[in-house]
């Protein structure tokens, strides 16, 4: 039986390491939940500024979602444009 | 299971430019068929406008529409220096839109590419900078970077650096997770073929998360260039 290959090792924990760089994905849901909760309850209090609120509420989201995203583009790196391979 | 998954990333015909050897890929060509696009719109566009009548006929209507709308956008964010970024944004905005777009007509979005994304946020971080030295001068600005105590210096320069990183990795991150997760699913379509349409997908990564990213894009430039002018 074969012992692993320098290749293999690296594959292998690229692989290991994309799957734990997606729990970054964790933050924003968490996040953005409690933003869109802190929404509901203040169209409820305001119904006529339901526009202003809902905008503001996006904008904050789609920003938050932005270290969720650094996660997800190692990942993608990690997985299809891999810089360590061949190294060494 | 004997179906290709196609990102759609091909090289089509390399170049070389300088001794470097570069390729025209999928991107370029999307890209062009989105500027293509949107100067046949604008010919179209002008060319009804020289004949503007007072009740608006179809072209006529939608074009006063978007232009109103987005100027009404530009002023509520960066209230006396409007006038100079509306045509800006207005045009960042509308590339955005189709470009994210594109996706359900076939192309491969030229925003799934990190080398549209990064230029786009380069320019606002121009934009940003030329601000801040226009409107508070060399010592203002030195003086900015201590605010408030000067140990912050480090600090605020690895703020002012990430403004374009963090703008170009979003669009980039959202358009990209879009195309790979709908490629994954083209690539197995007979199976998944009764668990959702792909129309579906497309409608919440394409239209919805696209529309909303070039959204955010636009509004986060013009906040942060509104930040560094003066009250």
């Amino acid at each position: 039986m074969n012992g692993i290959t320098n290749e293999g090792l690296v594959l292998a924990c690229s692989a290991i390491g994309a799957g734990l760089a997606v729990i970054a994905g964790i933050g924003p849901g968490v996040g953005q939940g409690i933003a869109a909760g802190h929404g509901a309850s203040a169209v409820g209090r305001n119904p006529g500024a339901k526009g202003d609120i809902m905008q503001t509420m996006l904008l904050g989201q789609a920003v938050a979602e932005t270290t969720g995203l650094y996660g997800l583009v190692i990942a993608l790196i990690l997985l299809f444009a891999n810089p360590l391979f061949g190294k060494l | 299971m004997g179906n290709e998954v196609d990102f759609m990333v091909h090289g089509y015909v390399p170049l070389n430019i300088f001794g470097h050897e570069v390729w025209l890929t999928t991107t370029h060509v999307c890209l062009l068929i989105v500027c293509l696009f949107m100067l046949v719109i604008g010919l179209i566009v002008n060319n009804k406008m020289k004949h503007a009548t007072e009740v608006p006929g179809m072209v006529q209507n939608i074009a006063e529409l978007y232009v109103e709308m987005m100027d009404g956008v530009v002023q509520s964010s960066m209230f006396r220096h409007w006038g100079k970024y509306a045509n800006y944004i207005l045009t960042i905005f509308m590339f955005l839109l189709f470009s994210n777009i594109s996706g359900l007509f076939g192309l491969r979005p030229p925003t799934a590419d990190y080398g549209v994304t990064l230029p786009l946020a380069l320019i606002t971080f121009v934009l940003i900078q030329f601000n801040a030295f226009k409107w508070k001068g060399v010592g203002g600005y030195v003086k900015d970077l201590m605010d408030p105590i000067p140990i912050f210096l480090p600090i605020n320069i690895i703020s002012e650096v990430a403004t374009p990183v963090s703008l170009s990795l979003r669009l980039f991150g959202n358009v990209m997770a879009g195309t790979i997760m709908l490629a994954l699913y083209y690539g197995m379509l007979p199976v998944l073929a009764t668990v959702v349409i792909p129309s579906f997908l497309h409608a919440y990564l394409d239209l919805f998360s696209g529309a909303i990213q070039a959204y955010v894009f636009c509004m986060l430039s013009m906040t942060f260039i509104y930040q560094k002018m003066p009250e």
